[in-house]
Parts: structure tokens; sequence; C-alpha cells
């Protein structure tokens, strides 16, 4: 079966950075570089990923911090 | 990292404008006391520990856990986080009003909002998720004294109820963060309620070869008498980790929860909490979350098979001892020699021994742990 595909906008920058990373692989394909890692994100389950505020984010490391867990 | 039980990590602690709000409105609300574990299980859920609840338990999804050991909605979840009331205190509860929760010392913890009273067969529940109806195995026992009427609806948490270990007391929000800071992808829980001895560490350090980190997840809160006291739990592991372990590889936080020793059950609720908590791997032991012979040995291993959409990877560890003829510690599966050559790893034992206020042979017990045990007065639940 003949596979569909759609567009999806990027920033042109971002376009370029990653057309410059996958220059001179087995595959430079931008498109085929941005589905496999879009993929792999999806394995993963990171798209779905909790998002909390950034302030909220910087209470919980202020306390991991305060209690020694990280530096 | 691995998603939430249910793919999303609750939050019903209250902050800022609605936290005035709910401290203001709850003192005029009716109000219904918790012991310590129904306060540990409000906090629990609305920390996102038992995510995905955000409240105790509908008679629907009461139900499906009894019959399926999923919540309605298909969740593996294998048991009930209920919350009882005698039957006049229901009886003054109208369904859709608000109830103030207190905590033991008659602060309101939160805020529930009443969606259902219902009845339930004790006997039945019992015999469901303990596999009897047996009144000398605990969980039977707390079922038979619990009251007649359950009150479900979802919670909004105003106050945590501070704990002697708050510097060991992480939410899923915390731990996860703590992970990902410490660039750990894939993480193994081990769940204990025990001093450590060599066979834990064993277990542990196995299992750490394979991921990325390793959670050591004490259950503090109501136990058994003769279980190890939750300090010295935490000061055995402490002193563990700082003679014998990676630190870089290694962190510790409590879990406030009763126990409820329902073995097989238990395990896969033990494996959503880590989940939970971050945790792409959980240790299961030999009769994990067992006590007396109620449960097959490998009743809770076995069980996961039944559970094939639960994320999180169970590590299987079978018997182990120490050979004197390998010189360390080893299981059926790849030491050759006879019994002849075993140390067990008997939990009654070592107890005996520290009873005696004699060291236990070090092949068994690091001697740090060992003094950190003795030390104390009284190491034990009474």
């Amino acid at each position: 079966m003949k596979k569909e595909f759609t567009a999806v906008s990027l920033p042109t920058s971002l376009y370029r950075e990653i057309e410059d990373a996958v220059r001179g692989t087995a595959d430079p394909s931008v498109a085929n570089y941005i589905a496999k890692v879009l993929r792999e994100s999806l394995k993963k389950g990171g798209s779905t990923e909790e998002v909390f505020s950034p302030e909220d984010e910087e209470k919980v490391k202020d306390r991991l911090k305060a209690l020694g867990y990280i530096d | 990292m691995i998603q939430p039980h249910g793919g999303k990590l609750i939050d019903r602690v209250l902050k800022g404008a609605a936290l005035d709000e709910a401290k203001k409105r709850a003192g005029t609300l009716p109000a219904v006391r918790l012991d310590a574990e129904s306060t540990s299980d409000v906090e629990n859920i609305a920390t996102g520990v038992f995510s995905p609840l955000e409240g105790f338990l509908s008679r629907k999804d009461f139900r499906s856990v009894l019959d399926r050991m999923r919540l309605s909605n298909n969740l593996a979840w294998t048991i009930p986080v209920v919350l009882a009331v005698d039957k006049k205190t229901a009886d003054g509860l109208s369904i859709g009003e608000d109830v103030a929760l207190l905590n033991p010392a008659g602060e309101i913890a939160a805020i529930l909002h009443l969606t259902e009273k219902y009845g339930y067969d004790k006997a039945e529940t019992a015999q469901k998720v303990f596999g009897t109806v047996d009144a000398a195995h605990p969980g039977v026992a707390k079922i038979v004294n619990m009251p007649e009427v359950l009150l479900a609806g979802p919670i909004d948490l105003i106050r945590e109820t501070p704990t002697p270990y708050q510097k060991y007391k992480l939410s899923p929000r915390e731990t996860r963060r703590l992970f990902q800071e410490k660039g750990w992808t894939t993480v193994v829980g081990f769940q204990t309620r025990n001093t450590p001895h060599i066979g834990h560490e064993y277990v542990q350090k196995s299992a750490l070869t394979l991921v990325d980190g390793l959670f050591i997840n004490p259950v503090i809160g109501k136990k058994k008498k003769g279980d190890y006291r939750d300090e010295v739990i935490l000061s055995s592991y402490e002193e563990l980790i700082r003679n014998y372990y990676v630190p870089e590889r290694t962190t510790m936080a409590i879990l406030m929860m009763e126990m409820r020793y329902a073995g097989p059950r238990e395990a896969i609720f033990h494996a959503v909490i880590r989940k939970n908590f971050g945790c792409s791997h959980i240790i299961i032991g030999r009769d994990h979350a067992g006590v007396g012979s109620y449960y097959a040995p490998f009743a809770a291993q076995e069980i996961f098979a039944d559970f094939p959409d639960l994320e999180i990877t169970p590590l299987f560890f079978r018997s182990f001892f120490y050979c004197k003829k390998c010189g360390s510690v080893v299981s059926d599966k790849i030491c050759p020699h006879g019994k002849e050559h075993q140390i067990q790893f008997r939990g009654t034992e070592i107890r005996d021994l520290l009873l005696r206020g004699e060291y236990p042979p070090a092949e068994l017990v690091r001697p740090e742990v060992a003094k950190i045990i003795m030390d104390e007065k009284n190491p034990f639940n009474e």
C-alpha cells in the first residue's frame, strides 16, 4: 500500500541545523531523520510527558538541592 | 522516562489562591477524622503516588478492582484504596457536598468532594484481596475492624502531615526530576520493610548492573509486630549506602504507606507506585509483600503474567543464600553445591541473633548494619 504523507512547518533555521547534522550520514534525508526521532520519542512516551510550569519545576529543583540530593 | 500509570501524574495539592480559599472554607464543612494510614493514602493520591487515582474508589471501580484487578477503565489496579466510616457518620454526609478530612492530630488535611457512599461485603473483600478470610492475616483483621460505609470522591490536599523523615519524603515529581538530573533513563525500584542483609545487597546490585540507577524505597508506616522500626530501617540503609554503594548510582526515599500484606496483588500495586516514581524496573523477590504462609513462594512473580500492559519491567529474583564453597551470595540457579554449604538469609534467625546481642556472621549482615541495629534499644515494632 502506498504511504501517505503530510507537510509540517519547521523554522528554516532548525531545518538547516538538521540538514547540517545529517549531511554525510548513511541517510542524509532531513524528513527521514525527523520521522525517526519522532518515532523514538513516541515509543518512549516522551511526547506525553507531564509539563509543569517553570516556577513549579524550579521549586522541585530547589527542594532537591536543599535536601542534598543534587548539587 | 517511563510515563506515570495512566499517562498523567496526578497533582491535587492545592496552591496559591485555591489553597487560601479551601482553608477558609474547610472550617465550615462537616469533618471526618482519618487515621494515620488514610492520611497517608490522601497524600499519596494528591501527590501522584497513586496515579491515576484522584480520590477514593467509586463503587464501580471498587467492584472492578475486586473482580478484575483493574479499574473500570481497564487500567491495572489491584488494591482497593478506600475511605471507610461508620454508618452514623455516613448518614450525616450528603452526596455532592464537600467534607473536611482531618489528620490524626485534628488538623484539616484535605477536602473530599463526596460523590458516593456505599456498603461492601467484608468476607468477599478479604477473600478477593488477600485470598483468605482468616482473621490472623493482618490485612483481613483490618477489614474485619473497618467501619461499614465507604466514601468515594476526588480529594484536594490542603496540608501535608510532616514526618520525622522529611529529608526522605519525595513526591513522584521530585523523584522524576532527581532521576533526570542524575541522567538516569532506567531506574530499578526496591521495595523494602526490612533492614538490609547481604542478600538484599546482592539483589540490588545485580539489578543495578542492568540499569542506570537504584531507587531504594522503604515503606514507612504501620507494619506488623516484630517488623523493624522505621528509623532503624532508614539508619541501616544510610550506613550501607555510605559504605558499600556508588552514591551517583543510588538514591533512597520513603514511601509513607501501610503495608497490606496482600502478596501477589500488592506486588502489582507496588510496581504501579514505583512506575509513578519514575522507575522503569522493579525488583520482585520470593514471597513479595507476603505474610505467614498465605501465598505460594513465587505467586507475586507469576501474577505479572496477567499484566502485560503494566509497562514497568519486573526483575524476578529467586531464593538466594550464601554458599561457603562459592564464597559468595548465589541462588539455586547458579550454584551447583549442596545444602551443606549454604547459609540461608532467614530474617527470624538474624533477628534472634541481634536480640541476643550477637553479631550475625559477616556473610549475612554487614557489620556496620548490624551495629546500627544493635545500638538501638528496641529495633522492632511492638
